[in-house]
């Protein structure tokens, strides 16, 4: 099987590797776009969930893995909990962005930035330094006026503040991060 | 005269546009009306007896009721007034709700229409006469046509309700195409396992008489009398002394297209169609027989130990008289050479559904195991393609066949049962499983067994080396899609047989566009036709599965046992009738008559008139209006009658 302008052929493999992670197969979904229709960022997706789950059907890991979706999906769950078949839609797509990462693809660099940045400011600071992490990405972005027009409005309610708030077992969160990048480097 | 108008509002389906209490109004100052009331639901019990009640209070002889159409309730309110002590006929219906109410929107001249429209039935009532019914005896005997499933279920019904049946079937064995199937959806069973048990209480039930490679010639006649012809085909075998040992098929040299099988493989000149056929008895097909066409051969006479083979054979006429006729005589599949773009006939690797079943079966011609027809090799990809002859506009197929989707959802789980390194892709528009356990069966086809289903029709198959490269448009992701195929399977659709129309023509009874026989009603009556006495079972009906025709079967089973129950049947008194001083033996009408009910009389003197025979006759009226003399009149519509009516309409 093959469609059009792709060259790579079925992955069965792959599809299987998935679905023993989301613990549904994806040939229970008959395609009937509930999830498209619920998702509230479908309208920015280049394959829209249902088409996920086609494409996956169809065992494209490579158009899977390069889709911009699986980076703009907010986990909401909102497909999940309305999925007629109980599909775990919103658990495949972190699935998937993991698989993409790992096998280096990345749709969007500002998004994998963002993501970068957010789980840095975890790992440092035990919780978000809002300010911290606003700065970072912009310099790292480029983009450095990157939501500056909601900066003062947000000092001005005390929402933001320019040290970060350091939580208690700041060594403990440490601890959690490196071993889940350690193991993580094991397993490459 | 006494004439009694009843208008009824129909809740607000005529108030609501006629003003009912001014047609009553109205209709008191008509000739010979003495009384005149309007209510709600005259159709109701207390409508009804609200009728009852004004006949003998007001000792009414003629009555009017102003509602629905006569189709409707005319013989509702016939027997009301029958119940009052009226003579039945003496009732007229006058029309104000599908020609008045329901049609228009301004209440005033809707309102005089109705009126109009009552006047008129009051003038024609007061031209009424009695009638009366006539009864006619009714032969117990019921006639089924077609042997396949709906046909057998019908015919051991029918024999258990205490009648004789003669069951007809145009093939050698009955078991129609049920008997070609494999498995059956959605639960496995094997087909010839569940179905020649059926097969085998025919042959020997005791009521019931099996014509098999027999078909209708003529049917005459009318409810709980029909007279039918029967052709036996000549077999050129006597089926009493054959014991379908089978000793000549394997002589004979003469290979010859199996239709069975569909053409996969090949039979015999003389043979038996499948091991289990009842009766078990073989034929010699004279047009592929080297004794018939060259002269010489007669292996299978010296080889038949019983001396069964008889080559002075001919075809016999047989006479049957029956009271009722039930008709079953199913579907062929779909020829999908109509498709040009998927080369079937060209590429030996694209076959169809049915042919596929007998590759699955474990009796068909390669003893169950799937292989491509080219090469004989297993088959690792294969393609199933829906609507092959369905849902097809332009193929002149605009209907759904609705057992497809099933049976190809089956045949992809029967494939990766047979070939578990497989895998199916199966093209559909709409994937329809419409019953109990169907889409279940179809969830099961694509979790368990891994069916590939892919949205939309297939565009063209072409050959690359040993592959077949089928292409189509996966229409959920919008990308056009391409498949290696080993081997392509067409589900083809439902057609009605090619020689439907004719038997239609034979029993006087309506069939479609397509060529399927039409249904009394819809929804109501969906296995009588508009012929009494004749009912229909199965795909010759509409395209349907074994569940429904199984179902058919029983029921068309049901209605010629309630018909036969009594021994007399009431025959309508609206019938024509010759005045023979007035006829000139001219026979237009028999020309005209479309139910065969005009006879030729010969008088004392050999002078030739017509007659009416009023059992068959149905009161349409035609002869009455072909003949040049006006010697045929039709009982309680006569010129008087339709003149007095113009009468009121008109001046």
């Amino acid at each position: 099987m093959r469609l059009k302008g792709q060259t790579r052929t079925v992955d069965r493999e792959f599809v299987a590797e998935v679905e023993s992670e989301i613990d549904t197969a994806v040939a229970a979904c008959y395609q009937c776009g509930k999830c498209t229709a619920d998702c509230p960022l479908s309208f920015s997706f280049d394959y829209t969930p249902n088409q996920i789950l086609r494409l996956m059907q169809l065992g494209q890991k490579e158009m899977v893995l390069r889709s911009e979706s699986l980076w703009y999906c907010a986990t909401c769950y909102t497909c999940t909990i309305r999925c007629p078949k109980e599909i775990d839609i919103a658990k495949l797509m972190s699935v998937l962005l993991i698989k993409a990462r790992q096998e280096g693809y990345v749709a969007d660099h500002k998004i994998r930035l963002a993501q970068e940045t957010f789980v840095n400011s975890v790992a440092r600071y035990g919780r978000i330094f809002e300010a911290g992490l606003v700065g970072t990405y912009n310099l790292k972005s480029g983009d450095l006026f990157n939501n500056a027009d909601i900066g003062p409005r947000l000092l001005a309610t005390g929402k933001l503040r320019f040290l970060p708030h350091r939580i208690k077992g700041r060594r403990e969160i440490r601890k959690i991060f490196d071993r889940l990048r350690s193991s993580r480097k094991g397993k490459r | 005269m006494r004439i009694g108008v009843f208008v009824c509002h129909c809740g607000s389906n005529i108030a609501g546009t006629v003003d009912c209490p001014r047609v009553v109004e109205a209709a008191r100052g008509f000739p010979h009306v003495v009384y005149a009331t309007d209510y709600t639901y005259l159709c109701a019990e207390s409508g009804q007896d609200l009728i009852k009640t004004a006949i003998q209070e007001y000792s009414l002889d003629r009555v009017v009721v102003s509602s629905c159409s006569p189709k409707m309730h005319e013989e509702t309110f016939r027997r009301a007034a029958r119940q009052a002590g009226l003579n039945p006929y003496l009732v007229e219906m006058a029309n104000i709700r599908e020609q008045c109410s329901w049609i228009h929107s301004d209440k005033e001249a809707a309102t005089r229409k109705a009126i109009d429209l009552v006047r008129k039935g009051v003038f024609k009532v007061s031209r009424d006469q009695e009638l009366f019914p006539s009864f006619f005896k009714v032969n117990k005997d019921v006639l089924v046509i077609g042997g396949g499933i709906a046909g057998i279920q019908a015919a051991l019904d029918a024999a258990q309700g205490g009648h004789r049946v003669t069951l007809v079937e145009k093939d050698q064995t009955i078991g129609g195409n049920m008997a070609r199937l494999d498995k059956t959806f959605p639960t496995l069973d094997c087909s010839s396992c569940i179905l020649t048990p059926r097969m085998v209480d025919v042959a020997v039930n005791e009521s019931i008489e099996l014509l098999a490679y027999h078909e209708v010639e003529e049917v005459k006649g009318y409810v709980g009398n029909f007279d039918v012809k029967i052709r036996r085909k000549a077999t050129y075998v006597d089926w009493s002394k054959c014991t379908g040992c089978e000793e000549c098929v394997g002589k004979c040299p003469a290979r010859i297209y199996d239709k069975f099988n569909q053409g996969l493989g090949r039979t015999k000149a003389i043979s038996l169609p499948f091991p289990q056929a009842v009766p078990k008895k073989v034929t010699i097909k004279k047009d592929f027989c080297h004794f018939f066409l060259k002269g010489k051969c007669r292996v299978c006479e010296k080889v038949c130990q019983f001396e069964a083979i008889n080559f002075d054979d001919q075809d016999q006429i047989i006479e049957r008289k029956v009271g009722a006729i039930v008709v079953a005589t199913g579907y062929e599949a779909f020829d999908p050479i109509a498709y040009l773009e998927y080369g079937f006939g060209k590429y030996k690797d694209v076959i169809t559904s049915l042919q596929y079943e007998r590759m699955v079966s474990a009796s068909g011609p390669t003893m169950g195991h799937i292989k491509r027809p080219s090469d004989g090799e297993e088959p690792k990809t294969i393609v199933f393609i829906s609507c092959v002859g369905s849902r097809d506009r332009a193929k002149g197929r605009s209907y759904c066949s609705v057992a497809c989707c099933m049976a190809m959802a089956k045949q992809a789980i029967l494939t990766k049962e047979h070939i578990p390194d497989s895998t199916s892709y199966l093209f559909y528009i709409d994937i329809r499983a419409g019953g109990k356990g169907y889409e279940e069966f179809v969830d099961r086809a694509r979790e368990e067994y891994g069916a590939q289903y892919v949205r939309g029709r297939v565009s063209k198959i072409y050959q690359k080396g040993k592959k077949l490269v089928v292409k189509g448009t996966d229409t959920l992701l919008g990308m056009p899609i391409e498949i290696e195929a080993d081997l392509v399977v067409l589900a083809v659709g439902i057609a009605p047989p090619q020689d439907a129309p004719e038997l239609a023509q034979k029993l006087n009874i309506s069939y479609d566009q397509y060529g399927f026989f039409v249904e009394s009603h819809p929804k109501l009556r969906p296995v009588e036709t508009n012929t009494t006495g004749v009912f229909l079972a199965g795909a010759c009906q509409a395209p349907m599965d074994i569940p429904a025709s199984v179902a058919q079967g029983s029921a068309a089973a049901a209605k010629a046992l309630g018909l036969l129950a009594k021994d007399e049947l009431e025959a309508s008194p609206i019938v024509a009738s010759v005045e023979i001083k007035r006829c000139v033996g001219c026979f237009k009408c028999e020309a005209v008559c479309p139910f065969s009910a005009i006879q030729r009389q010969e008088l004392r003197d050999g002078i030739m008139v017509s007659n009416v025979i009023s059992t068959v006759c149905k009161g349409c009226g035609l002869c009455g209006v072909a003949c040049p003399t006006g010697a045929i009149k039709v009982n309680g519509f006569t010129d008087e009658q339709i003149l007095a009516e113009m009468e009121a309409l008109l001046l």
